[in-house]
């Protein structure tokens, strides 16, 4: 019987490998994704009519079942991981962009007055004062999104085993080993939790002051 | 431009609308799956987050359940369902619920803990019991959030709903898996077509619910 790390050798990664595979298309999307959305919210806190369209656009987008977007992509991108990254990256923006706006809007008038009064700057108003307030908000929609991303990146599978550790769902179907998808779907698990547990020390590391007690989501 | 063509091939195929393969069988059956999942997951994740909400306990527990729904990977788990239990509707309908539950759950409970406490107390003090203060103040004015966490469910249900042709049941995915397989763009970007179409129209249902069912007092004040 073989056992439960015993990777098929078509899949040519060992258990590490898929793991580190897996880590890198779940999570440079969302690291683009943030990239992409602060300038994009930060348009829609200054120009408060920008929000709703946007709002919708990507939500419109976020219904495109990822299975269908990774084929229309396959025509540009190939079947390579790219194709796995950029609806990932796509639908990150639907979690970060409100969790941005609403981060950035629910700083008091009072402080921005304060910075303001204070000789700052737009920019460093923006950089010292309006995004570390932000900063938890911000973290709370990296979470939902790094999360969903992890999970997601296994439908890769279905377009030429680009699905990371979502591959060995395929091989335990074809070598008739459900072994192997019990390890996929504990091992993904896992990781979501990891990533999920790494956010949160980030937050507190980064905002010293908020109180210890966790919060709700 | 070819992607508008290929669904205009798709639309105007007439074979793509009759039969057992035909649009409005996989629809419906889309439709089906997608309620059942809808009502399962609002059957778990409304009571209790309507009741850890109004007694204002157990936001760590919660947050935590919906961590790990969140975190359990839909796709994976559909797949080893369907090799452990085989055939059958259920290994579609857990992964489905198990990725609802999170959102309806921590949204009714955010949603029950951010209403105005002066109303409640009012109510209170002027003797409502607490099954009417749950029901006539906390319940409507929390409603336009509470709708909200059901909504971004819903869509999420639609467009996961898909996945369930790799396992070999109905809907909609029929034509994106089918489509993969036979190399045949038109089925893929038509069924992607139809369940994006499908995913709008339940943003719009939800609009027209929140139109109907919220107070306009509490709608104003939003």
């Amino acid at each position: 019987m073989s056992g439960f790390f015993d990777i098929p050798s078509d899949l040519q990664h060992s258990y590490l490998g898929l793991i580190g595979l897996h880590l890198r298309e779940a999570l440079i999307p969302v690291l683009v994704g943030l990239l992409v959305s602060l300038p994009i919210a930060q348009l829609c806190v200054r120009f408060r009519w920008l929000y709703p369209p946007v709002l919708g656009v990507t939500t419109v987008l976020y219904a495109v079942p990822s299975l269908a977007f990774f084929v229309f992509l396959i025509d540009y991108t190939g079947q390579s991981e790219t194709t796995v990254m950029i609806p990932l990256a796509v639908y990150s923006l639907v979690v970060l962009v409100p969790a941005i706006v609403d981060g950035v809007r629910s700083v008091p008038p009072e402080t921005l007055a304060a910075a303001t009064a204070m000789g700052l700057g737009a920019v460093r108003r923006y950089f010292q004062v309006q995004l570390p307030i932000a900063v938890p908000a911000i973290i709370a929609g990296l979470r939902v999104a790094t999360v969903s991303s992890i999970s997601l990146v296994s439908i890769g599978m279905l377009i030429g085993n680009q699905g990371a550790l979502g591959n060995l769902l395929n091989d335990a179907n074809i070598y008739h080993r459900p072994e192997l998808a019990v390890n996929a779907v504990l091992t993904m698990a896992a990781l979501a939790i990891l990533a999920d547990a790494a956010l949160v020390l980030v937050r507190r590391v980064l905002t010293p002051w908020m109180p210890r007690k966790g919060a709700a989501r | 431009m070819n992607i508008l063509n290929f669904v205009h091939a798709f639309f105007s195929d007439s074979a793509h609308w009759h039969g057992y393969d035909g649009i409005p069988t996989r629809f419906w059956e889309h439709i089906g799956y997608s309620l059942e999942a809808l009502a399962y997951s609002a059957v778990i994740g409304l009571p209790i987050g309507v009741l850890t909400g109004h007694y204002g306990r157990g936001g760590n527990a919660l947050a935590l359940i919906a961590t790990a729904g969140r975190a359990l990977p839909t796709f994976g788990l559909l797949v080893l369902l369907t090799i452990l239990l085989g055939f059958s509707l259920v290994p579609v309908m857990v992964p489905l619920v198990v990725l609802a539950v999170p959102p309806i759950l921590v949204t009714t409970y955010e949603a029950l803990r951010s209403v105005d406490p002066s109303p409640v107390d009012a109510a209170r003090g002027m003797g409502m019991s607490e099954s009417r203060i749950l029901f006539q103040v906390e319940l409507p004015v929390a409603l336009p959030l509470i709708l909200s966490g059901l909504r971004s469910a819903a869509i999420q249900i639609v467009s996961t709903a898909t996945i369930a042709a790799y396992v070999g049941l109905g809907g909609l995915g029929r034509y994106i898996i089918d489509g993969l397989y036979q190399r045949s763009y038109e089925k893929v970007v038509g069924g992607a077509t139809l369940v994006a179409g499908l995913a709008l129209a339940t943003l719009a249902v939800f609009w027209a619910v929140g139109r109907f069912a919220v107070s306009p007092g509490v709608r104003r004040g939003a």
